[in-house]
């Protein structure tokens, strides 16, 4: 793996951010370079927002994402703002809420994640850890013991156990696609 | 001769001061080191801060550790060494415009955090050293060189403004009643909080020329008459107080100070 | 990650871990994007350090209570962006003429005035020179990575603590608010230096007394027991306040002289592909990454560019850049700014190759590309 880059985005509040570092984490755990960046405007309360993640196995100079490799959108207003400039070879996985018809790129995985963290395992706030299950299930962008030190280490004490379902209930919903 | 409280606390070598004849500051200097000397407090761990103005040369001529700052920020000044080192007993010398217009922010939040500082206002009421232009504390209608067809702003009442900020020890008294301002500035010392004492002077040379006053006797003849101390003022009907003002002790409260409270942070760490 | 001391962590966050390792003990500050995790940093490790942190009613206070502290002893620092900058000048013009050793993270945004919140820039580069009032000298550091704004954060209380000044160090929103891997060093390694305590006792002392090289003098705190004068009004060597010309110009000479004196010791500066490039990239800060990335894809496609990094901004390593500018073609000099630093660059170049720049100021960060575009441009 040369460089990938990873565009993860939604509605503010859903917790992007924190999927950024844990992913950037987890790279790092496995040895890894990573730089994070987010979006810091007003969207970042409300309205779409991203948390962008850059992973390499060589230094990283220029931070910022320029084409995805890997693109999350939770909400359809996310998937509209940030979908352009893809790699034509990228990876996209949307929440199943959104339309994503007019995709640019071949491989694309339409995902109950919001339903999921409802659902399965009972709490709307863990999409974001749902999300990384899922993407991390598709992209194998870092170690599962990686994602899942770096999830614990990130979450608020007392927590874990939830956090850790939520991990494991993403990963699931990535087999049943299979 | 110069007395042996001079010569005790004072840098002579600094001295004469640059005050003019008749200004009423001097006065306040020498409460300040009176107060010091009876309160028998250790001269090397007391810090004087000013600001800028006549009242901020003060420090320069006093032999304790000084610290002459810039205009209005005497108090955070202050405020950074009595956190940084609650042992020092900081004592901030400040003017009327200096600690309440351009310093006026700093002032309300020291009181409001209760910091360990004891100011005292040198309070000319007006501002001195830039030529005698009017200030929050000339009163409505006296002139000033930037209020030549009379002043328009109202007064502030310092010791008010202080006490509703937070200060938890208040005073006034004038460089006439010194006896007063000496007891004020101990006990507001002695309060382990913010404590604020405003200490009438006076300005014949701007304020009182400006205003047809007269010469600094009859300025502080003035001072004389209508100060009431707050003692005998509770027992006078409203119309013998029209007109005056209260001196004395106007507030003692004393509630946690800011450093003993930061200090229970630091030990929490400590003791895990 | 086997290793314990490796991380991933925040420029603002490193800011905070390097200051503590460097002996900070007092922070005053007032929240403002994009500096407030330093504040927020500080409020949470210096209480369990022993220090002291406060929250002030504005930015003015904040840097005039870091002035107090350090008179007390303790090593100080103060955070905050362009707005809060432009009100820290007033005390930074204090902390110069009285020589207090304290250090100001300025993480810049767009401007002017309130601009930008949340974009990033490097519009303060010339206000971190010349913007408080008067001749006074300046250092300003300026760090490029996480792993760097650790260490750098580090140099500047030093710098603060040798030659008894304010020292600036100058981020932006990008490096201040992204995270990357950062290898802590162990304590041990890192060299940590205090100011200099009086060598006299208090009868004998002078505070504003040269030392032996002509420079700094050296600093009693508050409560030490020896009862000195400090005033923002030009002093002797007593501490103070004198009108004589005589007196004024010792006093600026030698502030001026601790820092040309000392250039070897001051300049920072990284240099790649110097040696045989005939375009050279002049960048700093986040732009440096971007001009990295861009001289690595000319160089793959034959070019002869180079990369010369300032990290000391201030004083402007003159002697450097001339020499430099005298073996290349031209210039390049990147920065979100309509061009601030290429002014010192143009200065010093002195006309031996053309000096070009490569401007933004409207929030985004200047990309590789736009870099690249230039050189092949005037190729």
């Amino acid at each position: 793996m040369a460089c990938t880059e990873v565009r993860l985005s939604g509605s503010g509040g859903q917790g992007l951010l924190l999927c950024g570092i844990v992913l950037a984490e987890a790279a790092i755990l496995d040895g890894l370079n990573a730089v994070q960046t987010q979006s810091y405007g007003p969207e970042a309360r409300g309205g779409a927002s991203k948390s962008e993640v850059i992973i390499s196995d060589a230094k990283i100079f220029y931070p910022k994402v320029r084409k995805p490799d890997v693109f999350l959108a939770l909400t359809q207003e996310a998937y509209d703002k940030y979908v352009g400039n893809l790699k034509e070879s990228g990876i996209i996985i949307v929440d199943e809420t959104v339309n994503a018809d007019e995709a640019p790129c071949r491989e694309k995985y339409s995902v109950p994640i919001l339903r999921t963290a409802r659902e399965a395992v009972g709490k709307a706030m863990v999409a974001n850890i749902v999300a990384l299950g899922t993407i991390n299930a598709i992209t194998g962008l870092v170690s599962e013991a990686s994602l899942e030190k770096a999830v614990l280490n990130r979450v608020p004490p007392g927590t874990e156990e939830l956090n850790r379902r939520a991990l494991d209930e993403g990963r699931k919903i990535c087999q049943n696609l299979r | 001769m110069a007395s042996s409280l001079i010569e005790k606390y004072m840098r002579m070598d600094k001295l004469p001061h640059i005050w003019c004849p008749g200004c009423g500051h001097g006065i306040v200097m020498r409460a300040v080191v009176k107060a010091i000397d009876e309160l028998e407090l250790n001269r090397e761990k007391i810090c004087i801060v000013s600001g800028i103005g006549c009242s901020s040369r003060a420090p320069g001529y006093m032999n304790f550790n000084t610290l002459h700052t810039t205009h209005g920020r005497a108090l955070a000044f202050a405020t950074g060494i009595k956190h940084a080192n609650p042992e020092l007993e900081v004592i901030v010398l400040t003017g009327d415009g200096d600690c309440t217009a351009i310093g006026g922010n700093h002032l309300i939040h020291a009181a409001r955090r209760n910091m360990g500082i004891t100011t005292v206002v040198f309070n000319n009421n007006i501002y001195g050293m830039t030529g005698g232009q009017y200030s929050p504390t000339t009163p409505t209608g006296d002139k000033g060189t930037t209020a030549p067809y009379g002043n328009i702003d109202k007064v502030f009442d310092i010791c008010s403004l202080a006490q509703a900020a937070g200060a938890t020890y208040t005073g006034r008294a004038t460089v006439y009643h010194a006896q007063l301002l000496i007891r004020l500035i101990k006990d507001g010392i002695k309060n382990k909080g913010f404590s604020l004492i405003d200490a009438i002077s006076v300005c014949p040379t701007y304020y009182g020329r400006k205003n047809k006053k007269g010469d600094s006797v009859r300025i502080m003849e003035w001072l004389k008459d209508n100060a009431v101390n707050v003692a005998a003022a509770s027992k006078l009907p409203p119309e013998k107080l029209a007109g005056k003002f209260l001196i004395g002790e106007l507030y003692n409260n004393p509630q946690p100070e800011y450093t003993e409270e930061y200090k229970k942070i630091v030990e929490s760490f400590q003791r895990g | 990650m086997n290793d314990k001391n490796v991380r991933l962590m925040q420029g603002n966050e490193a800011c905070v871990e390097g200051a503590i390792a460097a002996g900070m003990r007092f922070f005053a500050g007032y929240p403002i994007t994009p500096s407030t995790e330093i504040a927020e940093g500080s409020s949470e490790k210096l209480p369990q350090v022993g220090g002291k942190f406060v929250q002030m009613e504005d930015e003015i206070g904040s840097i005039a209570a870091v002035i107090g502290a350090s008179l007390t002893g303790l090593k100080s620092m103060t955070a905050t962006s362009g707005p809060g900058m432009s009100l820290k000048l007033e005390n930074i013009g204090y902390a110069a003429i009285a020589e207090i050793p304290c250090v100001i993270v300025n993480v810049q945004r767009g401007g002017p005035s309130t601009g930008l919140p949340t974009s990033p820039a490097q519009g303060d580069i010339m206000q971190a020179r010349w913007g408080t009032h008067g001749d006074h000298p300046t250092i300003a550091l300026y760090p490029s990575s996480v792993s760097e704004i650790y260490q750098i954060t580090i140099e500047a209380f030093n710098m603060a603590e040798k030659y008894r000044m304010p020292v600036i160090l100058l981020m932006d929103e990008v490096i201040g608010h992204m995270r990357e891997r950062i290898e802590l060093p162990e304590r041990s390694a890192l060299q940590i230096i205090d100011r200099k305590k009086p060598s006299v006792g208090p009868e004998q002392y002078l505070p504003y007394q040269a030392d032996a090289d002509g420079g700094v003098p050296e600093m009693a705190s508050f409560g030490d027991g020896y009862r000195f004068h400090v005033t923002g009004l030009v002093h002797d060597e007593t501490g103070f306040p004198s009108n004589s010309s005589e007196v004024t110009a010792r006093l600026i000479n030698r502030l001026m002289k601790k820092i040309e004196n000392n250039l070897d010791d001051i300049l920072r500066y990284e240099e790649e592909n110097t040696g045989d490039a005939d375009t050279l990239l002049l960048a700093y800060g986040c732009t440096a990454r971007s001009a990295k990335s861009a001289m690595d894809a000319a160089r793959e496609e034959g070019m002869k560019v180079g990369l010369f990094r300032p990290i000391t901004i201030w004083p402007f390593p003159e002697q450097k850049v001339r020499e430099l500018a005298q073996r290349v073609k031209r210039i390049i000099v990147p920065e979100m700014n309509l061009g601030q630093y290429i002014l010192e660059v143009q200065r010093v170049a002195g006309g031996s190759c053309t000096v070009e720049g490569v401007n933004r100021a409207d929030g985004e960060i200047i990309t590789p590309e736009d870099i690249l575009d230039k050189i092949k441009g005037v190729f």
